[in-house]
């Protein structure tokens, strides 16, 4: 392996777990050819003539699919942080002596942190997936045998599309299935309301488990996971954590600095013009950008206007807006609250759309370029408007992607963040990590002020003078520094642990162990 | 071994920290660095702290700090109140006044809302001014422990150097006696715009900080006027509160302070106020006497944004003319509660405008419509309109611009 500089002047590696990569050439400039992967040819006589595809347990399952060294296991994250699922299938993998394994979740939470104990034992030799705190700091500590890959939502679909990750076994959770292998994610005990992400899994996969708590009468309907690609289903006493199914990311920020920040945000997308009757929308879920929601919704209602579509994450907020009118369709890849899991079972125009179809780079289309709104965070954004969204400035990884470079495709990209948290600046000379070249992010809402990307003359233009605090994104990073003090950069070793792919497979930047 | 442990540390502590300093015979300065910004900031917390000691001229300590991404106005005054506490050094380290924070005020600006931020919780500070509050006070009375005012009056001097308050005016809450004369000894060369005296109960206290805040002045060439701001929390101030109105030229605003008259008297404090009703208009009365303004008590339930708006009406009917904040939130509710309403606004002007027409007229009775306009509704007009002129919801020429439209 070596290091090749990259189109964005990243040194990275051009070979990844023994797998050539492919540097990152710039947005739109890698067209790969050839044929779709594809799973191997299943025959129907080799399934029980009943359709009865209920086995005893998850090990039984793994055992049947024959589950061996070195196979890449895939899961899916909407049980979010109470997933009672992937942590046992290393559990019983290492029970069984298997060896390094590779994990590709669509996402994990803290609550696989246990997941650390097989990766130290060797049961687990990656994770392919994004890696949030204790997991993220021992993949920057360099205590993972293999080399991290961190992809998008979108970039996932790529990779299993294109081949670049061959599935081996999905493990895929579902809050409602039938014994033929139908899944859906409404109803039971732990209603995700969606399992969206699954699709690329089940699709894919050579092999496919199903594990549920709730084993409805066939068809399981509507089946988001389509029996005919399943080849196990499995029957446990639960799959999941209710309470933590739905997780506290959906609560508005109570912070008024971060309210103050929601509300200008607000004044911005309203004196911009980019809000507007029949404008389509996509705002996250964290706390900031749920404020965000409120108050778009507030200025909806006294305009008179609707949006015509939002994309979700689907919170309450999103739900209220369906609900009372100013939203006229959510399509959904992902419910983060509870609200949100009961409008999809109860509306028909809150409609179930996987990342599939949305952020996949080998799509014959993408959702995210037909957004007009695109509100998004980031650990550090640089003078480039360049985003980090995986690593602090102090180098560690913490975060996954989500969906974040694929939403950067929407026609105007807004970041609200703080000028600093806590001393760090936000607002750097360059970010620590690259996960998003800075001709797609288009303004940065601050405290402190807005700064609008230069090569969006056409927003600045549309918001002078009109009372909004506009400012140069040199001036933030200035007033920042003032304040805090000009950062020390963070120093690492030579050795890298985590490659940062870009949508369309290629290598964006890469991630090193921290020196301590 | 003698040790000083100043600043706060903890999960929900921000922007602070704790410095812990022993001072040692020999061995020169040994220091423990704990920081969540340390990758970024180690070297220069380090280098910060040597060089304080250094200043105060300690050679030998043991120094351990655990900070919370503290600013380094934040990590200078808890150094120095370390030291001060363990040596009691005359010598202060100042830091450089900001140019943006040398802004004057003037009597009559308008007060409507004041955010209180406790003297000892720099993270608060910071985004203060951000909000657009008329005053920013810096507290250094009930919301700072007994034991920690020492440290907190060194804080608040170099917030008011250092951080930006983007045009709030700058108000410090002393606290009683003594101790109070002290904190003006302190704060009263950083450019501070007003005095609060809390628990004012006579004209005596209010003239003892005046002629304090005249000797420092005067020490420090000072010509700027530190206007005062008397804090009525009991009954005997209620009975005197046209005195301590007008016991010095500085006394720009009345403030009452119900939760400890409440307590004084005896009585719970209750929503609708009935309790405090007399004092509240006695205040009012002798403020208005007194050319003052009045400032009405804080609304303590900051999740209650409608109740605060219902009792800014009703103080501002009352005569009120400002109100305290203990969270950035209410502050947006108490301006819009304060300001004209487009109604009042609207009959303001067609009555200026019937009582100008007379005039040139050379009528003696003003009229609108058929129903006669005397000379007081007339003034209450004028000052209706002269408040939205300078909250900017009128423009100057608005007289003008409603004759074009007819």
């Amino acid at each position: 392996m070596k290091l090749v500089e990259n189109a964005a002047g990243r040194q990275v590696p051009d070979e990844i777990n023994g797998k050539e990569a492919i540097p990152y050439r710039g947005v739109g400039k890698y067209r790969p050819s050839g044929r779709k992967y594809a799973p191997p040819i299943a025959t129907c006589i080799d399934y029980p003539e009943d359709n009865n595809k209920v086995v005893g347990s998850l090990k039984e399952a793994l055992v049947r699919c024959g589950l061996k060294d070195g196979m890449t296991v895939s899961t899916h994250h909407h049980l979010r942080d109470g997933d009672l699922v992937s942590n046992q299938i290393f559990t019983i993998a290492s029970e069984m002596g298997v060896k390094d394994l590779v994990w590709l979740p669509s996402a994990s939470f803290p609550c696989n942190d246990p997941v650390i104990q097989y990766l130290e034992d060797g049961t687990v030799n990656r994770i392919e997936g994004s890696m949030n705190g204790p997991l993220g700091m021992f993949v920057s500590e360099g205590k993972m045998k293999g080399m991290a890959v961190l992809r998008s939502h979108g970039g996932r679909v790529q990779a299993i599309q294109d081949g670049d990750v061959k599935i081996d076994i999905a493990i895929l959770a579902a809050p409602a299935a039938d014994s033929f292998g139908n899944a859906r994610g409404t109803g039971g005990p732990s209603a995700t309301g969606v399992i969206g992400y699954a699709k690329p899994d089940y699709l894919y996969a050579d092999k496919v488990i199903v594990v549920t708590d709730n084993l409805v009468d066939l068809p399981c309907f509507p089946m988001e996971i389509e029996g005919n690609y399943v080849d196990y289903v499995v029957v446990v006493d639960k799959i999941g954590i209710p309470e933590k199914i739905v997780s506290g990311t959906t609560q508005i920020t109570k912070s008024p600095d971060r309210l103050l920040i929601a509300e200008l945000t607000t004044s911005f997308l309203e004196k911009s013009g980019l809000l507007r009757n029949g404008a389509t929308m996509q705002a996250g879920a964290g706390g900031t950008s749920l404020a965000i929601a409120v108050y778009v919704h507030q200025l909806l209602k006294k305009k008179g206007w609707k949006l015509s579509f939002g994309f979700g994450g689907s919170t309450k907020y999103m739900v209220d807006m369906l609900e009372e009118g100013q939203m006229g369709y959510i399509l959904d890849a992902q419910a983060f609250d509870l609200d949100s899991v009961k409008s999809i079972e109860k509306n028909l125009n809150h409609i179930p759309y996987p990342v599939f179809n949305a952020y996949n780079y080998h799509s014959k289309g993408n959702l995210t370029t037909m957004m007009d709104i695109m509100i998004l965070g980031a650990t550090e954004i640089d003078t480039g408007f360049n985003g980090n969204v995986v690593t602090h400035s102090d180098g560690l990884l913490l975060h996954g992607i989500g969906g974040w470079q694929n939403c950067l495709h929407a026609r105007n990209v807004i970041i609200p963040v703080p000028l600093f948290r806590d001393r760090i600046p936000v607002i750097v000379d360059r970010v620590t990590t690259l996960c998003g070249p800075g001709e797609l992010i288009d303004v940065i809402i601050t405290e402190r002020g807005i700064a609008i990307n230069p090569r969006r003359q056409d927003l600045i233009d549309s918001v002078r003078g009109k009372g909004l605090p506009l400012v140069t994104i040199e001036e933030l990073k200035d007033i920042a520094e003032k304040m805090c003090g000009k950062p020390e950069k963070a120093a690492f070793d030579d050795r890298v642990v985590a490659a940062i792919k870009w949508v369309d497979g290629t290598v964006i930047d890469a991630v090193r162990k921290v020196k301590r | 071994m003698k040790q000083a442990i100043t600043g706060n540390a903890g999960p929900k502590v921000r922007s602070d920290i704790e410095v812990t300093l022993e001072l040692t015979e020999t061995g020169g300065i040994e220091l423990n660095l704990r920081s969540k910004v340390k990758t970024m900031y180690g070297k220069a917390i380090e280098e910060q702290c040597r060089s304080l000691l250094q200043y105060f001229g300690i050679e030998n300590a043991r120094l351990s700090v655990n900070d919370s991404g503290a600013l380094p106005f934040v990590i200078a005054a808890r150094i120095e109140a370390a030291v001060k506490a363990l040596t009691g050094t005359a010598k202060s380290f100042i830091p450089e006044m900001a140019a943006e924070n040398l802004y004057a005020s003037s009597r009559d600006r308008f007060r409507f809302s004041r955010l209180y931020l406790p003297g000892n919780s720099p993270g608060m500070f910071l985004n203060a001014g951000l909000h657009s509050p008329d005053g920013v006070i810096l507290d250094l009375e009930d919301s700072v422990a007994p034991e920690r005012k020492d440290e907190a009056r060194i804080l608040v001097r170099n917030a008011l150097r250092v951080v930006n308050f983007y045009g709030a005016e700058r108000m410090v809450r002393i606290n009683q006696g003594e101790r109070g004369l002290d904190d003006l000894e302190m704060l009263i060369p950083q450019n501070v715009h007003l005095v609060l005296l809390p628990k004012c109960e006579n004209a005596e206290t209010v003239r003892a900080v005046d002629n304090r805040i005249r000797e420092i002045k005067e020490r420090e060439g000072q010509n700027e006027m530190v206007f005062l701001m008397p804090i009525i929390e009991s009954a005997a101030g209620v009975e005197r509160a046209m005195e301590i109105a007008t016991a010095a030229e500085s006394v720009v605003a009345l403030a009452i302070g119900l939760e400890d008259y409440t307590a004084d008297l005896g009585v719970q404090r209750t929503k609708e106020g009935k309790e405090s009703l007399y004092a509240r208009n006695r205040l009012v009365v002798a403020s208005k006497a007194a050319g003052i303004q009045p400032i009405d008590s804080v609304f303590s339930d900051v999740g209650d944004m409608e109740g605060l708006l219902q009792n800014v009406l009703s103080a501002k009917a009352m005569g009120f003319e400002g109100m305290g904040c203990i969270h950035p939130r209410q502050i947006a509710v108490i301006r819009e509660g304060f300001s004209p309403s487009p109604e009042e606004m609207e009959k303001a002007k067609k009555i200026v405008i019937a009582y100008r027409d007379a005039l040139e007229k050379g009528l003696g009775v003003v009229a609108l419509g058929t129903k006669m306009i005397d000379p007081p509704v007339v003034a209450r007009a004028e000052k209706t309109i002269t408040l939205a002129v300078r909250l900017g919801l009128l423009p100057e020429n608005w007289m003008d611009l409603e004759k074009s439209k007819n």
